[in-house]
Formats: structure tokens, sequence, C-alpha cells
């Protein structure tokens, strides 16, 4: 019967496919998100397509049509993901939108009033209004409930200032949902609220922060008498922290995975070892600990995706939710970072390049990628913090002796 | 955990319950100080057979219960957790693996219902030294008339005291080192030439090295393909390494529980331990790789039953995984019980002698790391 469903329910996306995605796009997806990433917006043919799947509903597919979402089923949202992937079709929505989908519009469905959705989830699920988040700030990073960001109720509006940092993309967004503190006298993690702030005011500057790796999408932005609205609180307020914790389990769940979308064909990391490092007569690598250290970090990686494997096998066999999802992020963290490190190693001098014609495309890319993936230890609950998570709500043991 | 079917739940319950309740550690302890020479107990083991687990691999025809490798693995789980002592993994795992990979019908015949109701304890003799090295084998079996003369050493025999056959790896040609010209025979325990010498190991459990002088099998003694037995040794091999990781992660997950309760109890400067930040990061750490490792074994033993074209590989994922957990585990069982640990009295130092020998059978971490590499090609 649901299988019949998705049958009838695949064909129907076959067919919408069919007459609506531009067979010019196939397989540019990369290249025109990339742009549109700086741009903030698409031309010609590929706004054409956003356009149809924002009228589809198709941007943010499973949230409810009257927000601009399709209604879908998490099956049949896979079903739609893998209909698109068939014929080179992308989904541009997520990244025109910012924090929007994976974050933000989550976090409003579940808290907002029919208000609060009516007016921001559609703007989101179109892909036309980006969002940034205000969360950290320079002295407030691991700890963030030592905010000190402060909005004041001055009858008609909210007043905002302060500092906040990491807000990715802030310079090119059209909202900011940021984390103020509402209550200076209350304990610190009951004096936040979650804010939504319009970024186009004269009180609000970001200012964008090359890091190690290069230029960043990510700012620093000032609040300096910046307005809200009254009623652009999300959830109750001096309640925000409650708020921001679902919103970063949203963001832990986009950061499980230890490798990015596929795009084309990739080298696998044994053959670029096989390519830099040479092989012995036996077919073995030259560089016997490298060898050994590449098998270990191999297994890494199997253990990391089995392990994905089977909490989602267990979330189908309607077994509890495992305690194993908590491990997911810290373990996609060593892979990625080892891998990178390894990367480099082979590569020996060809992987320390910055730009030019004395390195390849691919030795360089994997040096900006080795240095900016230093920071997946440190953002989205760095890895020190996500053991205190693990040993704190998994375990069982009590709360650590620093204060927090 | 996997999602297991009901028949599986039932099973796993059982041996919890049966394990805790009437074999727990207390038992293998009593075992130990009687010193008895076998490593195990017969009420132990026969009461193994009595709840079925030893048909667990063998179809019904044989009168086993056909349940598959995942099954067994839950039941082997179960006794690494108390340290059971018995020749369930020996015979009923690894020898009923040997006969289902390579026995003919009439050996599957000879065998198989015996090792169900336990008057045969088969056992494999693969290693001659003292590390896991298949291609090293030099016991020689040459013709003689239609059958074979056998001469030679094979060492670290799980339950060589025990057992009524062996499984043996010889070489029937070729030299050591090739993949070609080995051959399993099985073996009658108590055949003329047979010397079997008991080794008192630190795990106390029953290994026996076994020397063959001028052994005379028959021509039907052979196990699979003559010459051509590496390829199905390795695969009952690597279904060893699945089962013994296992029994590994069942070991190493009461270790960490054991580790993890005195965590949540001992008071020391005015606290309990666990609420210092370096303990409870370690706590984290060995959860997160019991979890990985948990996956890569449920991933082969699954591999093996859905006969999976990538099982070599998950095997010895699994056996290199598991194995690095419960090293680590078993050392931290000790440190973070301090002084207690050290003593005889209290269980910990059990968990780590057995940890070791585990690690070792079937191929240590290295081997597994080093055939993992070359099984994807570096």
């Amino acid at each position: 019967m649901a299988q019949d469903q998705l049958a009838d329910f695949r064909a129907e996306v076959r067919e919408w496919l069919a007459a609506n995605f531009p067979a010019s796009l196939n397989g540019r997806g990369m290249a025109i998100m990339d742009a549109a990433f700086s741009d903030g917006a698409m031309q010609d043919e590929a706004a054409q397509w956003r356009a149809r799947l924002a009228e589809r509903g198709y941007g943010a597919p499973t949230w409810p049509k009257e927000y601009g979402g399709a209604g879908l089923t998490h099956p049949e949202a896979r079903v739609l993901g893998d209909e698109m992937a068939k014929v080179g079709a992308f989904n541009p929505i997520p990244m025109l939108a910012g924090m929007g989908v994976t974050m933000v519009g989550p976090t409003v469905l579940e808290y907002g009033t029919e208000e609060q959705k009516r007016r921001h989830l559609p703007g989101i699920a179109s892909g036309e209004v980006r969002w940034c988040l205000g969360l950290s700030e320079p002295n407030a990073g691991s700890d963030l409930a030592s905010l000190t960001t402060r909005a004041v109720d001055d009858g008609d509006s909210w007043r905002v200032n302060g500092q906040k940092v990491w807000t990715s993309g802030a310079d090119r967004s059209q909202w900011c949902g940021a984390l103020v503190r509402t209550d200076p006298d209350a304990k610190k993690r009951d004096g936040i609220s979650f804010l939504m702030v319009k970024m186009d005011q004269p009180g609000i500057r970001a200012r964008p922060i090359p890091l190690i790796a290069g230029a960043s999408p990510f700012c620093e932005t000032f609040f300096d008498d910046a307005r809200a609205e009254k009623d652009d609180l999300l959830g109750p307020l001096n309640e925000g922290w409650s708020v921001v914790k679902r919103l970063l389990q949203h963001e832990r769940q986009s950061q499980t995975s230890a490798g990015g979308p596929a795009s084309g064909p990739t080298v696998t990391i044994q053959e670029m070892a096989r390519k830099y490092v040479g092989t012995n007569e036996r077919g073995e690598l030259g560089d016997a600990d490298l060898r050994t250290r590449l098998a270990k970090h191999l297994m890494d990686a199997a253990a990391h995706g089995l392990t994905g494997e089977r909490i989602t096998a267990e979330a189908r066999g309607k077994v509890e939710v495992s305690a194993a999802a908590s491990i997911l992020k810290n373990s996609a963290t060593v892979v990625a970072q080892t891998r990178a490190e390894l990367t480099l190693e082979m590569m020996g001098h060809q992987g320390l390049g910055w730009e030019g014609d004395g390195f390849t495309s691919g030795e360089l890319a994997a040096v900006r990628g080795w240095l900016s993936g230093k920071a997946m230890s440190i953002y989205g609950g760095s890895f020190e913090v996500q053991k205190n998570i693990i040993s704190k709500n998994i375990l069982g043991l009590p709360e650590t002796t620093q204060k927090g | 955990m996997a999602a297991l079917t009901q028949e599986q739940t039932l099973i796993r319950e059982q041996a919890k319950s049966w394990m805790t309740e009437q074999y727990p550690v207390r038992k293998f302890r009593e075992m130990r100080d009687s010193g008895n020479p076998l490593g195990f107990s017969q009420d132990t083991w026969q009461g193994m057979i009595d709840m079925g687990w030893s048909g667990i691999l063998v179809p019904e025809q044989y009168g086993g219960s056909g349940l598959g490798y995942q099954t067994f693995g839950l039941v082997l789980e179960e006794t690494g957790r108390q340290l059971t002592a018995s020749p369930l993994f020996a015979s009923a795992y690894a020898g009923a693996t040997a006969l289902l990979v390579s026995g003919s019908d009439q050996q599957k015949q000879d065998h198989l219902p015996h090792i169900v109701d336990g008057s045969h304890i088969m056992t494999l003799a693969i290693d001659e030294g003292p590390r896991h090295a298949p291609l090293q084998t030099a016991l020689r079996a040459e013709r003689k008339g239609a059958g074979f003369v056998l001469n030679g050493t094979k060492t670290f025999v799980h339950e060589g005291l025990a057992a009524t056959h062996l499984i043996v790896a010889a070489r029937t040609s070729g030299s050591v080192g090739d993949d070609h010209g080995l051959t399993m025979l099985i073996v009658r325990a108590d055949s003329d030439g047979i010397a079997r010498n008991r080794l008192s190991t630190a795990d106390s459990r029953g290994y026996a090295n076994i020397g063959f002088d001028h052994v005379e099998v028959p021509a039907d003694a052979a196990l699979g393909e003559i010459d051509a037995g590496y390829a199905s040794m390795d695969a009952i091999l690597d279904r060893c390494r699945a089962g013994i990781a296992a029994e590994m992660l069942g070991t190493a997950s009461q270790a960490f529980d054991m580790t993890l309760e005195y965590l949540k109890t001992r008071v020391q400067f005015g606290q309990v331990i666990g609420s210092f930040q370096a303990l409870g990061h370690r706590a984290a750490d060995l959860f997160s790789a019991m979890e990985l490792s948990r996956s890569c074994m449920e991933a082969a033993l699954q591999a093996i039953d859905g006969d999976a074209d990538n099982i070599a590989e998950l095997c010895s994922l699994s056996k290199a995984r598991t194995g690095e957990f419960l090293h680590e585990m078993s050392n931290q069982l000790i440190q973070v019980h301090g002084g207690i640990g050290m003593t005889d009295e209290f269980d910990a130092g059990f968990y780590l002698k057995r940890a070791r020998v585990l690690e070792t059978a079937f191929g240590n971490q290295a081997f597994h790391r080093d055939r993992y590499a070359t099984l994807l090609g570096f």
C-alpha cells in the first residue's frame, strides 16, 4: 500500500522533472550554486528552475504546504532526492536561504506562532530570503550561555546592542536569528531570548573575517541600537536557551557526514597514496609507516560510515534511538581531519602550495581543505564540548567540576 | 545494537540471564582455582548444549537450528561478558563453520549432529608459531596409499586437550609461504602419533601444543580440496575472526560497564571521580570506540549471513577495530579501578588477561591492518 503510493509519487516526480528541469543545467549544480552564493541570486534558466522548485514547494519539501513546503513525508522526500540526482538536477534553495532551510526554519516550525510561520517560512522555502545566525560572541564561544549582547524592550520594539562573531553569510543575509540577553539578573541560561532581526538597518554592520584558509563566509556583526519588532521573539521570553538547543540539534544533524556532497568522479585516498608515494614489488605503499596509518584511517572511516548506517537501520526497526548518534559529530571530525592531514603528508611539498602554477588544482584544494577543516572540531559544539555531552547526557556522569 | 528478530531477541535475553545468573565470572574463578586442566567445567558446557547454542550454525537437517552467524554472535557477546569458558566457540562455531564451508555431505553427516549434541568437540589447528600466519603452514601431509601421513607441530590449539577431532591445516605440496599446496584434514585427536601438551596460559583457558609424528589418516579425512584449500581456509578463518570479535566486544562492554559504575560510585577528594573532566572525557572516548566497534562487528556477521562480497574486508575491519577497543578498554579497566584493579580478588585482571588472548587469536590488530591495506590495494 505505502509502497504503491511511493511508486505513484515517483512517477509523478519524474514527469514533473521532465517538464520543468532545464536540461542545460544538468551537472552544473556546483558551479551555479557557487556563483549564486556570492551573488545571492541566480540568472536565467537557473533562476527559472529555482522559481519552479519554489512554486512546487520542493525547496523545503517536508515543510507543510501552507508555509511554502510540499508536505512530503521523509520517504517521499528521499524519492524526490533520488529522482533529482538521476537527471542531474539540484536544489539550490537550502544554500540560497543560508541557515534558513537547515536550522532557522525547522526551529520556527516548532516554536513559532502561526503568524511568524506565515511571515518567515515562505521566503526561506523559496530561497528568496537568506538567514544568518547570531550566536557566538567574542567572549562566548564554547561557553555560549555567557553571551552579553543585550536586547531591551523600549515599548514599541526591541533595542539591540552588542557584537556577534562567526555569523556565516551575515553580509549577504536579510535576516538574523540572534541569541540575546533579555534578563541580565537571571542565571545565565535563564535570561536569554531568541530574537529575529532584520539585517537591512542602520544599526547593523557586518564585516567578513578572512581565515587561515583565505576568504570565508564568516563575519563579525555589530549591533548598535539596532531594532527588532516586538513580535519577532521566537519562543517565550527568556527561554531562548531551549530554542537554541533545538536549533543546534538541527545543526549537528547536518554536520555528521564526514564527506561533502559527491561531485563527479572522486579519487580515493589510497589511489592518491599510490600515485604520490609509489609502491614496492608487492604492490604495497613504499612508506610502510604511512601505509599502516592509512589503513587505520580507512578503518576509522568505515567504522564511522557503518555506524551511520546502523543508526538508520535501528531507527527503521524502531529500536529506541541509539545513543550512538551522540558520537557521530566527533567521529566525523576525526575522520575528515585525519584524511586531510594524510593527504598533505603523502603529497609532500606539493601538498603545501597556496596558489599559482606550481601546483595542481587538486593540490591547492587539499591545502585549503586541510586548513578550513580545522574548524570542524570547533564549531557546532567543539570536540571537548561533545565529550562533555556524551559523558553527562549519555553516560550519566555527574556535571564536571568546571562551571557551565 | 542491530534490529533483531523476535527469535534473536529471545536468544539474547536467554543467553544474558543464563550467563549472568548461572555462569557468571564467579564460576570461571572457581574453575581456575580448581586447577581444572581442560580450562572449562563439564557442567557449563553441558548447560550450553542443553540451551541449544551448539546448534545455532548447524542446519536443521543435521540437528541444529540453523539460525546463523548474527544469532551466534549474540551468544558470544554474552560469553565474552561473563568470561564463560567452554568449547562452544572452538567446536560449535569454528568447527561447525569449517564443515559448513568445506565439508562433503558425508562429512557433515558424520560430524555436525555430534557437534550439536556435544559428543564431538572439533577445533581448528592452524598456527605453528607464536603469531597467526596461515601461509606459514609447514606441517607436512604426505600421500601414503589412499591416505596421508602427517608430521609437524601445531601451537596454541583452542580446547586442544578436550578436542575429539582436529581440523588441521597441512602442506600437501609447495613450500612455506605459498598459498598453493595447502589442504585441511580432519584428524581424530586420539590417533596414534599425536602428542598433546597442555599450555598453562594467562587466561586460564584450555590450549595445547600438538605434535604429529607419523600420524596416518584415511583419504576421506581431506576437508575440501587437496592442495587448493587456502581460499576456503581463509573463509573459515574470516568467520572465526568475526565470531571472536563478537566475544571481544562482549568482554570489552562488560569492562566498560564495570568502569562506568566505578566512576559513578568511587569517591576521592570529596566527590565521585566521574565528575573529573579528564575521566569524563576518557569515558566518552571509550564509549565512542565501543559504538564504532559494534557497528563493525555487526556488519561483519551480517555480511557473512548475507553472503556479501566484502566479507574479508569487513572481518579484518571487525577484528582490528574491536581488538583496538578491547585493548584500550582492558587497560583502562585496571587504571580507573586503581589499586583494587591490581588485586586478584577483583575480576578486572581476568578481563585484561583474556583480552590479550582474544586479540592474538586469528590475527592481532597489526595483522588485520596489514591485510586490510592489501585487500584495498595498497
